[in-house]
């Protein structure tokens, strides 16, 4: 990595490609939601009789906030190995949708260049890159890694820590500190719809994404709520944009 | 290394189900000159994922839907979204999202 002066000129080119080291800074709004949720997540892993290495283990592989939640339940509940499989690939499916709407940025890359990306997409990951593609029109590799990576490591620090000093604090969800993550979605909703320039149509899609989440999550749940949400508005704002 | 056998097979099967969602439209549809509709539909996604997960989280507690005074998250949410859109910083969102509910948490 090269630390030319190119990276502190913020009035740099948009064909300027954005570096490693800014893609770690971009991470940083995701850093407090990840150290307080992965902390949490380290001390319901040790309840249910995880070790710090498999809890280590967990989050590097895994490296997935509320399917750990829901593995670390069922370990402890001794629920058959397929059952905990199937349940975590639905909990995690939604990425699907994420890592489609990424494709277009990557589209020069090799395959197994796509691969390493997608490896450590998260929620957050997805937001913070898919607000600097609405800013800059295109995604730089290097700054997709250094977020990646950033975020995956400081996930993992934050479950080992929650493991290691979870017996001596009662409640990490205090404070506030469990809606550091809420607040960041927020953040990236409304900046994502201030970049699009298609307000009232953004407004209408996230209306409808918002009232069949929560219907289809009290029925079934939450993930397929987020799933089926996320095909049916963005269907409508396909159709609704192009029949206008 | 105390890595149970049982637990390492259930770590790898799950790690196996989530990389593959993760991965596969990324290294496919890359390949592809995806058609006019398909673009444009993957345009509106970012705006549904976010929506969808936010409305979960602040008007849902243990599974049900509040919208009562007691639901904490869901009032934190309004100057939460107000700072983010008179300041356009997600690092002040945040922190103004935490403080909003640890003031919220002390009153009520």
């Amino acid at each position: 990595m090269s630390l030319s002066n190119a990276q502190w000129d913020s009035t740099a080119a948009p064909r300027d490609e954005d570096s490693f080291l800014k893609g770690v800074k971009d991470c940083i709004p995701t850093l407090l939601g990840y150290l307080s949720i992965g902390f949490a997540a380290g001390v319901v892993g040790k309840t249910s009789g995880l070790s710090i290495f498999e809890i280590a283990l967990l989050s590097l592989v895994l490296y997935a906030g509320s399917a750990q939640f829901i593995a670390a339940g069922m370990i402890a509940a001794n629920s058959s190995t397929t059952a905990i499989i199937i349940t975590i690939f639905f909990v995690n499916l939604r990425h699907i949708l994420m890592s489609a709407a990424l494709s277009p940025y990557f589209r020069h890359l090799t395959p197994l260049k796509n691969m390493l990306i997608g490896t450590l997409l998260t929620d957050e990951t997805f937001g913070v890159a898919i607000n600097k593609a609405a800013q800059r029109q295109n995604i730089s590799e290097k700054w997709m890694h250094g977020l990646n990576i950033t975020a995956w490591l400081n996930w993992a620090i934050a479950n080992i820590a929650g493991a290691y000093f979870g017996n001596w604090i009662a409640n990490p969800q205090k404070f506030g500190l469990d809606y550091a993550l809420p607040a960041m979605f927020i953040g990236l909703l409304v900046l994502s719809m201030i970049g699009r320039r298609k307000i009232k149509l953004d407004i209408l899609v996230a209306i409808i994404a918002v009232v069949i989440a929560v219907a289809i999550s009290t029925m079934f749940s939450s993930s397929l709520g987020v799933i089926a949400a996320t095909i049916i508005a963005s269907t409508i704002g396909m159709a609704v944009e192009k029949w206008k | 290394m105390e890595v149970r056998w049982s637990i390492f097979i259930i770590i790898i099967g799950m790690a196996l189900v989530t990389f593959i969602p993760r991965v596969l439209p990324l290294m496919v549809l890359s390949r592809f000159k995806l058609p006019e509709w398909g673009t444009r539909w993957l345009s509106f996604i970012p705006i549904s994922v976010m929506a969808a997960l936010v409305g979960q989280e602040i008007f849902m507690h243990d599974g049900k839907i509040d919208f009562s005074f007691s639901n904490l998250e869901m009032l934190a949410a309004i100057p939460t979204f107000l700072m983010a859109v008179k300041t356009r910083s997600l690092l002040g969102t945040v922190v103004t999202g935490i403080i909003s509910l640890m003031v919220l948490r002390y009153f009520m």
